[in-house]
This record gives C-alpha cells, sequence and structure tokens, in this order.
C-alpha cells in the first residue's frame, strides 16, 4: 500500500536506507473461526446472550497472538461497553483507555479507536475496536461507562482528531490549546514545525533530511 | 485605597472578576474584594513549583482555605516519544521508551520488549537467564523510583530528613545499574529478544551486599516515618479514594492496593517468570495517603525478597544465554561496558573488520534496517512502580512500528487528583499529588 525508498533525502545511489523498498500493506485480518479457544468463546457466547443485538453490533471478531479484539459498530460502541460492564457473567469493570491508530490507506475507516478492556472480576482482558471515516470522525464517548476515560479520550482527540460525542470537556491535553492539527496522524510529518529558538528559525526536521 | 497595577490588575471575564496577586498588594486586594459579596479564589499552582512533582500546574478554586475544585493541566513535558519510535527500528524503539517515565526505565522498556516479542512471537523463546535478570532489574528499579516517591513525598510535606535517606539508598541502586548496564537511568539495557548484555563480573556478589545494607537502611525512614504523629496527622484520611473510585477512574498501582484490593499483575498475570518468585502482595484498607506510604514501605521488602530469590537462579543458570537464539533478531555481539557507558565490544569489531565480511554484512544490515516484525496488534502490560504499564503496538510487517501507544499509569492515575483534593484543606492537595507519584515525564510522554 505504502512504499518507502530510500532515506535522509538520498536517491540515485545504492540504497542503504534500511527500507530497502520495503512495500508495507496494513494488515487485514479477516473474522477469526470458532473455536476461539482460551475463554474468548466463552465472551463471546455471554456477550451474543446478554446483548441481542449482537450481530448487528460486531463487524468481526480476531484472535491473534492469545488476544480477542471485538470491531463494534460505531453506533452500537456505547450499548455494547454497557453491556460488557454490567453483565455479571463479562464484568470488564476497567477499561485502560483508548488510543487511536491513523491509517490512511484504508478507506472510509482511517481512524481507528482501540479500547483494551480488563475485568477484574475474571482476570480477563479483550480489546474493542471501532474505525471512523477520517471525513465524519465521530465517535460516541464513553466516560459515562468509564470515567477514567476521561483524559485518555481527550488525548486521542487530540493526536488524532477523533470528536468524542458526550465528552464532558475534549479539549486538548498533551498540545497547547492552539495547536494546528493532530500530530500523531500519518499525514502529519515528524517534527511538522520549524522550532524558533532565540530569534533564529531552525527548519522542521521533516524539512531537514525526509522520514519517509 | 486602592491603587492600580499595571501586572496584577483586576479584569472582567465571562466568568467573573478576577484578582491577581503579585505579592506585596494584598492589603488592597483584601480591601478591594471585600466590597464585593464573592469570595472565591483561583489559585494556579505550578507549572514551575517546588511541590507538584515536576511540571504539573494544579488550578485550585478555593473557598477559604477549603477546595472547591481541583483541575490539573498536563502537557509541559509532551516530547512526541511515540510518534518519535514510528522512524526509528523496533530496537531503537527501546532507547526511546526508556526516557518516558524516567524513574521507572527498566519497567518501560520491559513492557515495550514483551510487546515486541509477543508480535514477533518469541514470547516462549527468552532464554531463562535474560528473564531472571529483567526480574532482578525490575524490583531493583522498583526500590529506586519507591525511593523517590517516598523522598520526595515527606519533603514536599515538610519533613527534610526521610529525604536525605531515602536518595542514599537510591544511590546504591543506581550504582548496581551502572555496573549492570553502563548507565544510571535511561539505560535501554532490555532488548526484544533479551537483554543487551550480561551480568558483568562479580555483579550478583554485589547486588546481594547491596541488599544486605538496603534492609538495614530502610530501618532509618520506617524509624522516622512509621507512626509519627505528625507524619500521621498529614496524611491519615487524607486523599481519599475508595474502591468503586480507583476502579471507575481505571487506576491501578499502590493507590489501588491502598484501597483493598490485593491487584498487582505480577500475581494475576505473570509476566518474565514472575509465578516462580515468592513474595506477598501488600495492601492497606485506609485508601488515604498514610497508605499508600505504608504500602511502599512494606513492597521495598518485598522487592528485597524478590531479588534474594533471582540471585539464588542467576548463580544457578551463569553462563546461559541472555538473547534469543534467533540470529535474526538477536544482535551479533555482545555489547560491553565503557567508560561512557555500553557500546561495541571490541573483539566482536575485530572480528567484523579483519575477518569476516559476511558477518560485517549481517551486522550492518540488522543494525540499520532492523528485523522485520509480522503485521498484527498486541498489548502487554507490566506492574510499574505507579500501576499497569501497557503497551499497545501495532505493527504493519515493516521494520518499524506502524504505532506505539503507552498507557502510563502516572497519566491515568492522575485523573483522580479532583476526586482526591476537592473538599479537603489547600495544604492537604500536595500530599494526595504525592501519594499519586505521577511522573511527569511519563504522564506526557
Amino acid at each position: 500500500m505504502s512504499e518507502n525508498i530510500g532515506m535522509f533525502g538520498a536517491s540515485g545511489s545504492g540504497d542503504t536506507s534500511g527500507f530497502g523498498g520495503l512495500v508495507r500493506s496494513a494488515a487485514n485480518f479477516g473474522s477469526s473461526e470458532r473455536p476461539y479457544g482460551s475463554y474468548f468463546d466463552e465472551v463471546t457466547d455471554e456477550l451474543e446472550r446478554a446483548y441481542p443485538e449482537f450481530s448487528d453490533a460486531i463487524e468481526k471478531v480476531i484472535v491473534d497472538r492469545g488476544e480477542l479484539t471485538l470491531h463494534v459498530k460505531r453506533e452500537r460502541l456505547f450499548e455494547t461497553a454497557m453491556k460488557l460492564r454490567d453483565t455479571q457473567s463479562l464484568r470488564f469493570e476497567v477499561c485502560l483507555g483508548v488510543n487511536g491508530v491513523h491509517y490512511p490507506e484504508d478507506k472510509n475507516r482511517e481512524l481507528h479507536a482501540v479500547y483494551p478492556l480488563l475485568s477484574m472480576t475474571h482476570n480477563r482482558r479483550i480489546r474493542l475496536e471501532v474505525s471512523v471515516p477520517d471525513s465524519d470522525p465521530h465517535l460516541p464517548s464513553l466516560v459515562e461507562v468509564w470515567a477514567g476515560n476521561n483524559w485518555h479520550e481527550r488525548e486521542t482527540w487530540d493526536m488524532f482528531g477523533i470528536i468524542f460525542d458526550g465528552h464532558p470537556g475534549l479539549t486538548r491535553i498533551l498540545m497547547p490549546d492552539d495547536w494546528p492539527g493532530h500530530p500523531q496522524r500519518k499525514d502529519y510529518p515528524l517534527g511538522g514545525i520549524p522550532i524558533e529558538y532565540k530569534g533564529a528559525t531552525v527548519p522542521a526536521p521533516s524539512e531537514r533530511r525526509s522520514y519517509r | 485605597m486602592t491603587t492600580r497595577d499595571s501586572y496584577a490588575s483586576a479584569t472582567d471575564t465571562t466568568e467573573g472578576r478576577v484578582y491577581s496577586v503579585t505579592g506585596g498588594d494584598w492589603d488592597s486586594l483584601v480591601t478591594e474584594i471585600g466590597q464585593t459579596k464573592e469570595e472565591r479564589v483561583v489559585v494556579n499552582m505550578g507549572p514551575q513549583h517546588p511541590s507538584t512533582h515536576g511540571v504539573l500546574r494544579l488550578v485550585l478554586e478555593l473557598e477559604g482555605e477549603t477546595i472547591t475544585e481541583a483541575r490539573a493541566g498536563i502537557g509541559y513535558l509532551h516530547t512526541g516519544i511515540e510518534k518519535n519510535t514510528e522512524y526509528r527500528t523496533w530496537t531503537q524503539g527501546v532507547t526511546f521508551v526508556t526516557r518516558m517515565d524516567y524513574l521507572a526505565p527498566i519497567f518501560n522498556e520491559t513492557a515495550y520488549c514483551l510487546g515486541v516479542e509477543k508480535l514477533l512471537g518469541i514470547t516462549n523463546d527468552i532464554p531463562e537467564r535474560a528473564s531472571e535478570i529483567r526480574v532482578l532489574m525490575m524490583e531493583l528499579n522498583r526500590i529506586s523510583s519507591h525511593m523517590v516517591a517516598l523522598g520526595t513525598g515527606a519533603l514536599e510535606l515538610g519533613a527534610l530528613s526521610p529525604m536525605i535517606f531515602a536518595f542514599r539508598e537510591r544511590e546504591k541502586v543506581l550504582d548496581v545499574f551502572e555496573m549492570v548496564s553502563g548507565l544510571r537511568m535511561n539505560m535501554a539495557y532490555v532488548r526484544p529478544g533479551g537483554v543487551a548484555q550480561d551480568l558483568p563480573k562479580g555483579a550478583v556478589a554485589k547486588i546481594r551486599e547491596t541488599v544486605k545494607e538496603l534492609r538495614h537502611n530502610f530501618k532509618d525512614n520506617e524509624k522516622l516515618l512509621v507512626g509519627n504523629t505528625i507524619w500521621m496527622m498529614r496524611t491519615k484520611g487524607i486523599g481519599y479514594l475508595d474502591l468503586a473510585g480507583c476502579i471507575t477512574l481505571g487506576i491501578t498501582g499502590p493507590v489501588l492496593r491502598s484501597a483493598g484490593m490485593p491487584w498487582d499483575l505480577r500475581k494475576t498475570d505473570p509476566y518474565c517468570g514472575y509465578e516462580n518468585y515468592d513474595f506477598d502482595v501488600v495492601t492497606t484498607d485506609t485508601c488515604d495517603v498514610y497508605g499508600r506510604f505504608l504500602i511502599r514501605m512494606q513492597e521495598l521488602e518485598q522487592s528485597l525478597r524478590i531479588i534474594e530469590q533471582a540471585c539464588d537462579k542467576l548463580d544457578k543458570s551463569e553462563g546461559q544465554p541472555v538473547m534469543v537464539a534467533d540470529k535474526k533478531i538477536a544482535w551479533p555481539s555482545q555489547l560491553s561496558v565503557g567508560s561512557d557507558g555500553m557500546g561495541n565490544s571490541l573483539e566482536h569489531i575485530r572480528e567484523i573488520m579483519g575477518t569476516s565480511m559476511e558477518s560485517l554484512i549481517h551486522h550492518f544490515k540488522l543494525v540499520t534496517e532492523g528485523f522485520r516484525v509480522p503485521a498484527g496488534q498486541v498489548y502487554a502490560a507490566v506492574e510499574s512502580p505507579r500501576g499497569e504499564t501497557g503497551v499497545h503496538l501495532v505493527s504493519d510487517g515493516g521494520t518499524r512500528p506502524y504505532r506505539v501507544h503507552f498507557r502510563e499509569p502516572s497519566f491515568n492515575n492522575l485523573q483522580a487528583t479532583s476526586a482526591m483534593a476537592e473538599g479537603g484543606m489547600i495544604a492537604d492537595v500536595i500530599g494526595a499529588v504525592a501519594s499519586i507519584d505521577p511522573v511527569m515525564g511519563g504522564v506526557d510522554r
């Protein structure tokens, strides 16, 4: 999907960059087949039982490297989260935050939000993944479900530009309040801005040598 | 009597009239405020303040000396480490992430490496000796980190001597780090596949001696603080946060354990072979600053126990490899400690420059290009001194990470500041924040 050749702006010479003409493509896993193994079958069964709209809400179930990922439709995210938290047999009472991943090549699903969940009651971990298009980056806020997601959602807004509807105060948290752009997106260059120090200006790293 | 001060004038805002104090103008300010009925004072504490644990900014709304609203402002130490790692190889990532939570570098490194190893699918191929060294280093690091938490926490509440003792002990641990990795902080010692190099000769004996000294010296602080009336008055019932509050805020580490929950990833979800060590999870049920202080004090002893067991294991595994056997991942040479930290070993340079062209090519490719990691995503977590340090790694199959995200316990736990401080006295917000033990390098990353 994206091809990297050369580094540090070198061209016309042997490629010593380390990329070696590497063609990289975003991982595109299909849904895993049952049985999932471990406690994953039990978790999905229990969720299906507790949540009648399961088949509509969950787009994909992926088991990879001993971890369960549920891909949830954003319209159903809030309901799914409530079910996961409150159902006796699931009890995912802790959410370890949210973070974004930007896949510019994944058309209409450019921005992904990932929620690692933890059930202390059953000592289980699963992951929720939601994708939104870049043109309409809205997700329901889960601060009502897990209050600790407050700052994590602010960080994801700050770094990726995902808007969490219903968040009590969605402002930037790591970058200054008046910062333009969202630094963790793939179209945002490393460094990104010229550095001003005592009147002199040093160009942004992306201008000094090409990190590509 | 109101005098106009161009630097500290009263201004009308949408929130109402706001008065600024710059010093020396207290009388005029009191007169001016006395004319209005509202007695709301907003105090900005930090980001440059000796009691806020680095560059934390607290905005406190006061009624008299009681805090009615507390907000934490962060981001003053944001360094873009997560973004930077996307432009480096997986191995170079270690050098970056070690600088996040700078009081617990080994934990950042280990969490990151466990994640990379999970992505590579080599979790079970890590040599035992490497895991033993990781455990040893992590527990030493837990001691040095808790020493700062205890020392600065006490200092911020006005007790100077505990800080002196704490930093004296921390120095001993840092000496061990220097002997093992060449560096006192930010060692980049734990690498994907194992550790950068084996322990130097005599290290285990020296560590055993250090453990003895530490165990003896910890009593100094214990005598000073445990049961001390003044200390208890400043910490008991302060910064209260019960279990329900901890769970909904996603709090982990000593703060969660002070609410009576024996949650410790070393027990509940063991990694690096922690299931083979004998130690206790310390809890209290006081939910306050004193409870968190006691937990940290007792965790020191538990860490010493683990270190002793690790030393026994290391004696037995002497001479075994400390890096995964796969030559496509492990660097061809063992590094060695030089006068300026860790560096290339001379024998290896002699070999690749003098005798083997192929070794040179292999070394060059592996170091500049790095190894490829199969596409996918993982989450790996370790129990750091502050709670669950989680790493979310995404690979697209390349030689560089596609996304590295750290779930920092400091970042998450700092959200509890409002819950702990509101309704309390302004002097107690210091104790509450100190008991969370946030490290701003980790919070802002």
